[in-house]
């Protein structure tokens, strides 16, 4: 493999994301070593999710590089080497399925066109069904499941292509905490693996043990990049005020720089106006 | 049943089986991806094709063939431009195949009995060429439709997960949507184009009821579509003195399949979630049953519900544990 000329998986240098024309991702600079488990973490709206899929190809960058093992994420191939868990709340489709396939269907970037499943496929589906803990469910359809098993599926898809570096985006979001503890001994196997994760999410919860670094976003940039955090200060005054129920900001909402005010009762409200 | 073994009855079994075989396949696709009414809309555009055919003196399976690819592909770009799910897209491209097929069938100076061959099927008009095209075609999308299954299945299952897995997901989309015209043109002899959708779709809906799992969906699918097409038709042939058309029985008789399967299917996810283990939390307190005259066990008449490592037994809508000589309440 190449991918250690660098020394780390993943390299993001000066990059920035724009969609429809506006600047949501400014200048990031961030990159993780091997066998690094790093939280990114941040307020709703701080640019986290559309970090993760501009670091997994699913969004252009209007500048800088991301590189995934040293390679430029323009020339990559190596997607078996990736694993990526969406943010989803549910993997339910149109058609009734069963968890087999859906983790099965993380085991593709490892099979070539019209190549029935090998021996060592199985083995793979099997053991990602172990380390969430749900192998007594695979034959199960996916729409009966909690939305806490049904996360634990979708990071056992993710697992199936037994990759080197996982991007997961917010698996713990409305997920109560015996489900949390699962996932978060799902990520202690990964880790012992030796696996690089960059794990989304609001609140760590069980899985603050894990994380040997965090990085906090706040409006598009990065704002903390450092040893862990505990929940309650990344949403401390540092980081931004979007969650003003946490504490009593004595100047609370001044931050709009360069947001209108509003002017008179007759004005609409910025928020009513995008609600339209 | 002498007429069984007239060239033109054999023709149209063979067109009727093969279709049958293969509407399923894709549209369990498009059911999966929530775009059940996207055959339709793709049916449609189709009878432009035709009438251009009609126009032009060319073939018009093979018109019908190329103008529903281009739509096919048009619908597929629309939805991937907006992010939705294609339904306005469909909306629109409907209007126009419909509108335009019906002009140029006029302007080719066709009458509309000409059109409706194709518009309600014409299973027992079909020529030997016009069943060797229906059996290629039809073979094409199986293969196709159950070689990359896998693939094809990723795709429609979770877009952005199957691009970071490396599939290139606007190849797969557009070969769906074309694996979707093809369909429809395929199946446009044996039920016509304005019924296609039903032979896609209504397979699939009946199947899901008693299915858990993509793969039973999909075979199942083919089978009902199988069972449903041959028997359309030989319905179609033997009752009512050959006064039914083939293409309506054909559709009716998938339908019906769905009406006796969707009680059924009703009953099984009733009975699966209540035969689902319970939670293996263990109760808040242990709650004793003071009288009880009623032996639970195996078909005690109650139903049983696994909890942890024991069996509870259901009891006027409480759970009743067998605890040494007494109950407990779960």
């Amino acid at each position: 493999m190449t991918g250690h000329a660098g020394g780390s998986a993943l390299d993001v240098e000066n990059a920035s994301v724009a969609i429809s024309g506006r600047p949501i991702l400014r200048r990031l600079d961030f990159s993780v070593a091997h066998g690094e488990f790093v939280a990114l973490m941040g307020a709703n709206g701080s640019g986290k999710s559309t970090f993760v899929r501009a670091m997994t190809g699913l969004r252009p960058l209007s500048g800088g590089s991301v590189r995934l093992f040293g390679t430029d994420i323009s020339q990559f191939r190596d997607w078996q080497r990736l694993g990526f868990v969406p943010q989803r709340a549910s993997a339910v489709s149109g058609v009734p399925t069963s968890v087999w396939e859906v983790v099965a269907s993380g085991r593709l970037t490892r099979r070539r066109w019209l190549r029935p499943l090998l021996g060592k496929d199985r083995a793979a589906i099997n053991d990602a069904l172990e380390v969430v803990g749900i192998s007594d469910l695979a034959k199960r359809g996916i729409g009966n499941l909690s939305g806490g098993q049904q996360q634990r599926v979708l990071i056992a898809r993710a697992l199936a292509g037994e990759p080197d570096l996982f991007f997961l985006d917010e698996p713990t979001a409305g997920v109560d905490l015996p489900n949390k503890e699962a996932l978060a001994h799902a990520l202690a196997v990964l880790k012992d693996r030796g696996a690089t994760v960059v794990l989304v999410a609001h609140e760590l919860g069980p899985m603050a043990r894990l994380v040997d670094r965090a990085v906090v976003m706040r409006d598009g940039r990065i704002a903390y990049d450092g040893a862990p955090l505990a929940d309650h200060e990344v949403h401390g005054p540092l980081f931004g005020d979007a969650h003003t129920h946490h504490h009593d900001h004595v100047d609370g909402g001044t931050t709009r720089d360069h947001v209108p005010h509003m002017a008179s009762p007759v004005d609409t409200a910025p928020d009513e106006e995008a609600a339209r | 049943m002498s007429i069984l073994t007239l060239d033109f009855m054999i023709r149209a079994m063979i067109a009727a089986a093969f279709t049958g075989l293969a509407a399923p396949v894709v549209g369990t696709y498009l059911v999966q991806r929530r775009l059940s009414l996207m055959g339709d809309g793709i049916g449609h555009i189709a009878v432009t094709g035709v009438a251009l055919g009609l126009l032009t003196g060319a073939s018009p399976t093979w018109t019908a063939v190329g103008v529903a690819i281009v739509g096919a592909v048009i619908i597929e770009l629309i939805r991937e431009r907006e992010h939705a799910n294609g339904d306005l897209a469909l909306a629109l491209l409907f209007y126009g195949g419909i509108a335009g097929g019906v002009l140029i069938t006029g302007i080719a100076g066709q009458s509309a009995a000409r059109l409706q061959e194709f518009l309600f099927g014409s299973i027992t008009t079909m020529s030997a060429g016009d069943v060797w095209v229906t059996m290629v075609l039809a073979a094409v999308v199986v293969l196709i439709g159950i070689g990359l299954s896998p693939q094809l299945f990723a795709v429609a299952q979770d877009q952005e997960f199957a691009r970071v897995t490396g599939l290139n997901i606007r190849f797969y989309n557009i070969l769906v949507a074309v694996l979707a015209a093809v369909s429809v043109t395929v199946a446009m002899r044996t039920v016509g184009l304005l019924l296609v959708s039903a032979l896609m779709i209504v397979p699939v809906a009946t199947s899901q009821q008693l299915t858990r799992s993509f793969r039973s969906t999909l075979f199942g699918a083919m089978l009902l579509g199988l069972v449903a097409s041959f028997g359309g038709l030989m319905i179609a042939t033997f009752a009512a003195d050959g006064e039914l058309a083939p293409g309506p029985t054909i559709v009716l008789l998938a339908l019906a399949c769905f009406a006796l399967t969707w009680p059924l299917g009703i009953w099984l996810r009733h009975r699966r979630r209540k035969a689902e283990p319970c939670d293996s939390l263990p109760p808040l307190a242990h709650e004793t049953i003071e009288e009880h005259p009623h032996q639970h066990g195996e078909d005690c008449g109650h139903e049983a519900i696994q909890h942890g490592d024991h069996v509870d037994y259901v009891h006027d809508g409480h759970r009743h544990a067998p605890h040494g000589v007494h109950y407990d309440e779960h």
